[in-house]
């Protein structure tokens, strides 16, 4: 044991009078492994202060340096979570970012040669040890960019805009899982409260598809919105959508459904007692196709 | 004891409940309801629930029973107000209200049971 510490401290010794050697063959190794260079000097940074850390770990070290998550390494592993967060974000492959700890040893072996074979074996467990918790700090980094943009998409596609005085619509897009519904029955609730609407309209023309999971979203958001004295209608009902749903024996119940929104808007307008009729002197204004349309209800 | 203050306003009876409600503050209410739809010959309940925070099973089916037991003597029964985070929970728990009319704040809630009144006269 007493030899092995004092082969450890000649080492040391070693690697820091030839620390500038190494460092030039690290990082000329990390450079090459790396798709999408670093600038230089930033790359040199990083890398001389984690060989510093990771020197003064070993230094530090009483009981060998097998003990990658003890205390002595705490620096040289702020340092590497730094640095595989960073890489996470910048889209760095998982190979590239644990090379740059893994170079270490070939850089040591190339300059020091293969004199302190124990020793450096030592030195390399524990490389391999703060490698592997670069990995897994890279992996952990990558998880909460998903977790972030997940977030981000639930709030992005879940918009409530006012048709009308009254009148809510909900463009639902994508898939509709029990997370998305949460979201969409919060939202739509809070808006009925806070704009005093009595009716909304859900339209589904962007969700995918609808099976018996989602047409219970569906009516569990109506069936919130009716406790608090709102009606709600559904629409976007595509062809294809509505024979799956005849199909799949779904119910809608006494909840009206309408193929276009524009239907159910006429649908909701006519329910509030409002007409849209065309001015007589429309012809002149607009070309007779578009006003057609709208002269259509009655 | 404290009970649930009934106010009557026209032909309509007005129930505010401002604080959480226990089983038996909610039995108690059911009955006093029932008596005076009785004695006024009210054709309307209006019940606001914007304070409640909670709702349980117990508080929703003494809603329903009320809606139905008021229907019985004639009289509407309307919900009002109940917030987003109560509605929410309810449908989770399965619980629909079956057979009671609601609407988003005491205004609309009258109104509802006016405009109900004025077809009901108008059919007479």
């Amino acid at each position: 044991m007493a030899d092995e510490n004092l082969d450890v401290g000649e080492l040391l010794e070693l690697l820091r009078a030839r620390a500038e050697a190494v460092l030039d063959e690290w990082e000329r190794a990390v450079a090459t492994a790396q798709r999408t260079p670093l600038p230089d000097a930033a790359l040199r940074t990083e890398l001389s202060s984690l060989y510093e850390a990771l020197l003064d770990g070993v230094a530090g070290a009483d009981g060998g340096p097998e003990h990658a998550r003890s205390d002595q390494y705490a620096e040289a592993r702020a340092l590497l979570g730094e640095m595989s967060h960073a890489r996470a974000r910048q889209g760095f492959t998982p190979t590239e970012t644990a090379a740059a700890v893994f170079e270490l040893k070939r850089a040591i072996r190339s300059v020091v040669g293969n004199d302190h074979a124990p020793t450096a074996v030592a030195l390399s467990d524990i490389i391999d040890g703060l490698a592997l918790y670069t990995f897994e700090t890279y992996a952990a980094a990558r998880e909460q960019v998903i977790v972030n943009q997940t977030e981000q998409l639930l709030e992005l596609s879940t918009p409530v805009v006012k048709l009308w005085d009254g009148i809510l619509a909900v463009p639902l897009v994508g898939t509709l899982d029990s997370a998305r519904t949460q979201v969409v029955m919060e939202t739509l609730l809070q808006t009925l409260v806070d704009t005093g609407s009595g009716h909304a309209i859900i339209d589904i023309t962007g969700v995918a598809a609808v099976d018996t999971q989602v047409a219970q979203h569906l009516l569990k958001t109506v069936v919130a919105a009716r406790l608090m004295g709102a009606e709600c209608i559904i629409s976007g009902i595509r062809p294809q959508i509505a024979q799956t749903v005849v199909a799949l024996g779904i119910e809608f119940g006494d909840i009206p459904t309408r193929s276009a929104l524009a239907d159910a808007l006429r649908h909701v307008l006519h329910q509030r007692g409002y007409d849209v009729v065309r001015r007589a002197d429309a012809a002149n204004l607009v070309p007779s196709g578009l006003g057609a349309a709208v002269t259509g209800v009655s | 004891m404290d009970r649930i203050p009934i106010y009557k306003i026209g032909d309509i009876l007005l129930v505010s409940i401002q604080i959480d409600l226990r089983d038996q503050d909610a039995v108690d209410l059911q009955d006093d309801l029932a008596t005076r739809i009785a004695t006024t010959g009210a054709h309307g309940v209006v019940i606001d629930i914007s304070a409640l925070e909670l709702v349980d099973s117990f508080i929703g089916r003494m809603l329903s029973t009320t809606a139905a037991v008021s229907r019985v003597l004639d009289a509407r029964t309307v919900v009002v107000g109940m917030r987003p985070a109560v509605a929410i929970t309810l449908v989770e728990l399965g619980l629909s209200l079956p057979g009671v009319e609601t609407a988003l704040d005491v205004e609309r809630g009258l109104a509802l049971i006016s405009s109900h009144a004025d077809r009901h006269d108008a059919r007479q």
